[in-house]
């Protein structure tokens, strides 16, 4: 349960190598003791390091396999998740950017793309939603991306990834509404992390740390949307509506 | 089936079961329909930390036995009137039991020594006080509210301003109806022994269901032992107290010469005058000491309603002007040094009942009760917790402050000998950091805190606090091997 205060005692990270969702994690973990962390990723150092990492943080973590590209595989990866008891906040955090020119040209990148991005998180979100309703409790937060609200020609296959993504989320959340679960749609813009190491920083970029601070804010204040950093909402409000002909020549 | 069904009732001596109400018979429970499904959110009194459940309106003892076998994965909770500060009666995604109908007083006996009263689980304190007045009869444990079920009091083990010298209501529960996980009734009579190895299965289910929230069936009736009153009006001396080693020497050396005895005290303000208090302390009033104005109708209950809180109220409507006003205003009107002064229940014992839903007061937001006890021995630590309070910008307007006598053998019973201290506390950011640092003092002097109105304990931290947990968890899992029933508080406490 999320406790009176906002707390919760567990937390699912699916993508549990994402530096937004170890960052929430963390911000979890120091809040309040005995955290039980269950960390959704494939297996290797990377998933193991961040198990040692909460571990020391006072958490009590459960490692599960989570292939994104194996549907099959998914039922299980929720099953395992589950098995330990609720889950109070669930966070969809896997994604790929991947390189923009070339995933518009390589069917299989592109495909990569829109089964790490978009199917996946369709079909383990309706998984999540299944036992969040029935549990009656529970947030799963969707890490979305500003890529998504107006999809850009520099980066077109991962920004429609994005946008059904978000689509899907917000979607779900109004159909969850009145079951007792909810789903928290996180729009970050530009973030400073392993995912755009290398690339040229964007206008109102975050840290990944300023990101799960505003997500567990909004999880506490039971928010459905948010943007991070906040005046990113009036930005993208304002690029929604530029003309197609305009757009075209702003340096995005 | 047959045989689970039969079970719901068991022969009793003299035939019928103190439950079998005139219009169940055991034989129509297999035609009873499914009761109705209906999520509906329920909470605390506290009113965070709510929760989607199956609430179940519950006639007969047929229909919890009908609401038992549609549980599901999620189990039942049994429920009364929801003064539970916490999440004690709301199960989310499961089925929460509501038990205020059963609420018959079925019979009692004025003649015995001490008399007692047969009633169902679901009839509240406010009820039974207003029957039992008249007949001057008194229900020996008051909490601070009257709107409390029987059930709640003997699965809460309430306590009152007289815990020091009559400990609290499972001390004065002589048996009591359980239903079980397969549907049976059980009669657990108080055991004789008095230490926990001394005790056999029943005496310690008997104990275990005393104090254990529920988790170890559903409580439908009860035997309670009363006391004996001339009059509904009670002596009091009242003594404002200038700070609290002022407050916490004149309970110390004071409080054995009355039966009752609470401190209000003010968590604003701080310097010289922290701790200032209102000390009230007083007996039942004997007839004898009563004008002849209220001599004429002694044994009057007096329980004025000024109306319900709308719910209109935003967050922080408890802020530091307004609990400084009432801090004051609450300090002022008390009299300096009052000794022998009439009061009616309502003056003495339950202020906060002339104003319904007064919860309400706190927004949206909703507040949360942190009531926690620790030894004598700890008298430090008590103040430091105090200061602690009353210096970290969190504001609580009504406190109480209390000593506590010898607990009793139920594992999870809140008392114990020692001060006690209540604040209530709006829902507000670095609430939890003040709640934790809390925890961690009380739980270094070998203290706790209260389930009945706890919403964010940690497993880890109530596992400390109460030693004798393994006791209970080896009764429930006896009683309730599958966990049928279980609460939201049980979930977040790993019970």
């Amino acid at each position: 349960m999320i406790n009176a205060t906002g707390n919760p005692q567990s937390l699912l990270l699916l993508g549990g190598t994402s530096d937004i969702a170890l960052a929430i994690a963390r911000t979890y973990a120091r809040r309040g003791g005995g955290l039980r962390v269950v960390l959704a990723a494939r297996p290797g150092e990377r998933r193991t390091g961040a198990a040692a990492e909460l571990s020391a943080l006072g958490c009590r973590v459960t490692e599960v396999d989570l292939d994104a590209r194996d549907h099959a595989s998914h039922a299980a990866t929720i099953d395992a998740a589950f098995a330990e008891g609720d889950v109070d906040v669930a966070v969809v955090a896997f994604g790929l950017l991947g390189d923009a020119e070339q995933a518009w040209q390589d069917p299989e990148l592109a495909l990569e793309l829109a089964e790490v991005n978009y199917a996946a998180p369709v079909h383990l979100g309706v998984l999540l939603a299944n036992r969040l309703k029935d549990q009656a409790h529970g947030v799963i937060v969707a890490l979305s991306s500003v890529a998504g609200e107006r999809v850009r020609r520099s980066n077109f296959v991962y920004g429609s990834t994005k946008a059904g993504f978000d689509g899907f989320y917000l979607g779900l959340g109004e159909a969850l509404r009145g079951t007792g679960a909810r789903v928290l749609v996180v729009r970050p813009g530009f973030v400073r992390s392993k995912m755009t190491d290398g690339m040229d920083e964007a206008p109102l970029a975050a840290t990944p740390q300023e990101v799960a601070d505003a997500t567990v804010a909004a999880v506490t204040a039971q928010r459905d949307l948010i943007w991070v950093p906040a005046p990113m909402r009036f930005v993208m409000s304002g690029l929604r509506h530029v003309p197609r002909p305009l757009f075209r020549k702003l340096p995005l | 089936m047959n045989a689970f069904v039969r079970n719901a009732f068991p022969a009793m001596p003299g035939g019928g079961s103190d439950l079998d109400l005139p219009h169940i018979r055991p034989s129509g429970i297999e035609e009873q329909p499914p009761l109705p499904q209906q999520l509906v959110e329920i909470h605390g009194w506290g009113r965070a930390a709510g929760a989607m459940s199956h609430l179940h309106g519950i006639e007969s003892v047929a229909d919890v036995v009908s609401a038992l076998r549609q549980g599901g994965g999620r189990g039942v909770t049994p429920r009364g009137l929801g003064r539970s500060y916490g999440d004690a009666a709301q199960n989310s995604g499961g089925i929460t039991l509501d038990l205020t109908r059963l609420d018959k007083i079925l019979s009692v006996d004025a003649a015995s020594e001490p008399p007692t009263v047969t009633l169902q689980a679901g009839v509240s304190i406010d009820t039974l006080m207003k029957a039992l007045l008249p007949f001057g009869l008194w229900v020996p444990v008051l909490p601070g509210t009257r709107q409390v079920t029987i059930g709640g009091a003997i699965a809460a083990d309430v306590h009152g301003k007289n815990h020091h010298t009559q400990g609290s209501f499972g001390n004065h529960v002589r048996s009591f109806d359980l239903l079980m996980p397969d549907g049976s009734v059980k009669t657990l009579d108080r055991p004789a022994g008095d230490t926990w190895d001394a005790l056999d299965d029943d005496g310690r289910l008997f104990w275990g269901t005393i104090g254990g929230m529920g988790l170890t069936g559903a409580i439908v009736g009860a035997v309670v032992e009363l006391q004996r009153v001339e009059t509904a009006y009670f002596t009091v001396d009242t003594d404002r107290c200038s700070d609290i080693d002022d407050l916490m020497a004149r309970m110390s050396t004071g409080d054995d010469s009355y039966n009752y005895s609470v401190a209000w005290f003010d968590a604003v303000t701080r310097g010289k005058h922290m701790g200032r208090a209102v000390l009230t302390r007083g007996d039942k009033a004997k007839l004898s000491q009563l004008d002849p104005k209220r001599r004429r109708e002694p044994l009057r209950f007096a329980a004025p309603s000024f109306g319900t809180i709308p719910e209109v109220f935003p967050n922080r409507m408890v802020n530091v002007a307004t609990a400084k006003a009432f801090s004051e205003f609450w300090f002022r009107k008390a009299p300096k040094h009052q000794v022998g002064a009439l009061q009616n229940i309502t003056a003495f014992f339950h202020p906060l009942d002339i104003v319904a839903e007064w919860n309400r007061l706190y927004g949206p937001n909703g507040f949360l009760q942190y009531q926690f006890v620790v030894p004598f021995s700890a008298h430090e630590t008590f103040k430091r917790c105090f200061e602690m309070i009353v210096t970290s910008g969190h504001l609580s307007c009504l406190n109480v402050l209390k000593r506590f006598g010898p607990g009793n053998l139920s594992p999870l019973s809140f008392p114990m000998p020692g001060w006690t201290l209540t604040v209530d506390l709006p829902i507000e950011a670095g609430l939890d950091k003040l709640c934790d640092a809390l925890d961690e003092e009380v739980v270094s002097v070998g203290g706790r805190v209260y389930l009945a109105k706890d919403s964010r304990l940690t497993a880890e931290r109530f596992r400390q606090m109460y030693p004798r947990l393994d006791a209970f968890l080896a009764v429930r899992d006896r009683a309730d091997p599958e966990h049928l029933f279980i609460s939201d508080l049980a979930r977040r406490l790993a019970l």
